[in-house]
């Protein structure tokens, strides 16, 4: 219907882009209306997203004619923004942005040098930073997922926790169940996404594979290449991000420094829970 | 003879003082009574002396011995604490008894787990599940539990408020007899006059994180 009245294709992307954003401000409203006030996050990371995506489509064009060597210090860049993006959504953790950029450095970093090594990702531009990109992102939201289970079970289990530690037992082992949980629940998305693969869900790389006329079956595969590499590196992100985080919450005498009331003050401020 | 003694301890967060200053002697085989006005500092005080917070000015002496050159884990299992909840550990109520001596590489006795629970009133209870527990019991599992650690030093917060009245009366009664039987020395926190008459002989009132008073405890709480 848009393609009828747009005719330039610039103007029919900014309908496209504006029909989307009046759907989101809807939903945003619904929230509003239950007090879940979501208005002010959603409104920046709207204006964020089309702003970054926009300048990293005329970046990339220069981009991807340049050097293979360009694909290291673009995606150390979204590795360390990944890193801020998911550290910042766990409060009361001193620290938590260096966890995660640790973990997804890690997890995602090794899993590209590998990969590209082995000659799973093609390390041509084209290749290497929309794969890379993808793993990045994925690890981003598997160490917000694993940091923020792990900081709200904590909370909650506080009492568990100090009976643990005047038991004299050590940090590591009061915080096990909560550390295995966190791991655990941070990659059943991961799982989710191989399981459905293809079924409820038929990603755009392999579509676009098939447009661009690959053979059918290798474009299947590569896909499933793909999302197996997102898992493997959120794995390893998730894992090294929740290692690293519980040394944090305790103080170098044993101590559960995340106890209500006794966290870094921003916790009281923010949304209502 | 002193087993435990509080020189300046003291805590303050933002600029509030928890605890303020507070210099007391605890007698080995004795027990101390802790009382006072909600929020007074008590449960604040308690928790500095097994080191779970850290304290902002001065130090404790356990057998005259700066606490703080102790490891917090050793120190933890020779000064046990109880709290107003249990808060077990999924399994049994063996696997929670176990739990302490399994952290220092140590293989807790079946006749002592059976001493313990026959201590605690709970014969035959070992291989229970804890979420088939009254909260009566729960609490004397979670002081077997403490025990099972042979700690030096028994911390008490409120162990008994959060019971019904029988409950109450019961755990208080093991309480009394196992602190006998073992010659412990015990701190407790009691918000009930006539529990502090009749499991201590020595009572400290605090107010505002201050120590108030310190003495016998007929001058100090009056049933
Ligand atoms: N980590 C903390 N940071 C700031 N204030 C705290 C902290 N912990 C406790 N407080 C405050 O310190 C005061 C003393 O608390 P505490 O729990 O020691 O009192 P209490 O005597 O045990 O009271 P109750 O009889 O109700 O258990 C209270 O005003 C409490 O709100
Ligand atoms: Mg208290």
């Amino acid at each position: 219907m848009l393609n009828e009245f747009f005719k330039d294709q610039l103007w029919l992307g900014v309908a496209q882009a504006a029909v989307t954003v009046v759907l989101a401000v809807a939903v945003t409203l619904v929230g509003r209306w239950w007090k879940i006030h979501l208005e002010k996050e959603v409104g920046i990371a709207l204006v964020r997203g089309i702003v970054q995506i926009v300048i990293v489509a005329l970046v990339l064009v220069v981009l991807l004619k340049g050097p293979e060597l360009v694909a290291v210090p673009v995606l150390i860049g979204m590795i360390i923004t990944a890193s801020v993006i998911a550290g910042r959504r766990v409060k009361g953790i001193a620290g938590s942005i260096w966890v995660s950029f640790y973990g997804i450095g890690f997890g995602a970093g090794l899993v590209i040098l590998l990969m590209v090594l082995v000659g799973v990702i093609d390390a041509a531009l084209t290749s290497v930073i929309p794969v890379g990109s993808m793993l990045i992102a994925n690890s981003m939201n598997t160490c917000a997922q694993a940091l923020e289970r792990f900081a709200s079970d904590l909370r909650s289990h506080t009492g568990q926790v100090e009976a643990g530690l005047a038991l004299g037992a050590a940090p590591d082992e009061c915080v096990k169940p909560y550390t295995q949980s966190a791991v655990h629940s941070s990659l059943i998305p991961r799982i989710d996404q191989l399981s459905s693969l293809g079924i409820v869900w038929i990603p755009g790389l392999m579509s676009g594979m098939l447009v661009a006329g690959a053979d059918p079956v290798y474009a299947a595969v590569y896909q499933f290449a793909v999302i197996t590499m997102m898992f493997a590196s959120s794995g390893l992100t998730s894992v090294v991000s929740v290692l690293l985080v519980q040394r944090r919450v305790f103080s170098p005498a044993q101590q559960l420094l995340l106890r209500p009331g006794n966290s870094v003050p921003s916790v009281k401020k923010g949304r209502a829970a | 003879m002193v087993i435990l003694e509080t020189v300046h301890l003291g805590r303050e967060v933002d600029t509030k003082k928890l605890v303020n200053d507070i210099s007391i002697q605890v007698e080995r085989g004795e027990t101390l009574s802790i009382v006072g006005p909600s929020g007074a500092g008590k449960s604040s005080f308690l928790r500095l002396l097994n080191r779970l917070d850290e304290p902002t000015t001065g130090t404790l002496l356990l057998n005259g011995t700066d606490y703080k050159t102790i490891s917090p884990r050793d120190l933890r299992r020779r000064i046990g604490m109880v709290l107003q909840a249990p808060y077990l550990f999924p399994g049994t109520v063996a696997d929670n008894l176990r739990f302490g001596p399994l952290q220092q590489g140590k293989e807790l006795e079946d006749t002592r787990l059976r001493h313990l629970l026959t201590q605690v009133g709970l014969d035959g209870y070992a291989d229970r599940d804890i979420s088939r527990l009254s909260g009566g019991e729960a609490q004397r599992v979670s002081l077997a539990r403490t025990l099972a650690n042979s700690p030096e030093v028994l911390l008490l917060d409120e162990p008994t408020s959060a019971l019904d009245r029988t409950a109450e009366g019961e755990v208080e009664k093991l309480l009394g007899e196992i602190i006998a039987a073992e010659g412990l020395t015990c701190l407790i926190i009691t918000h009930n006059p006539a529990q502090a008459l009749r499991l201590s002989k020595r009572s400290m009132l605090l107010e505002a994180g201050q120590l108030v008073k310190i003495g016998p405890v007929e001058e100090i709480v009056h049933a």
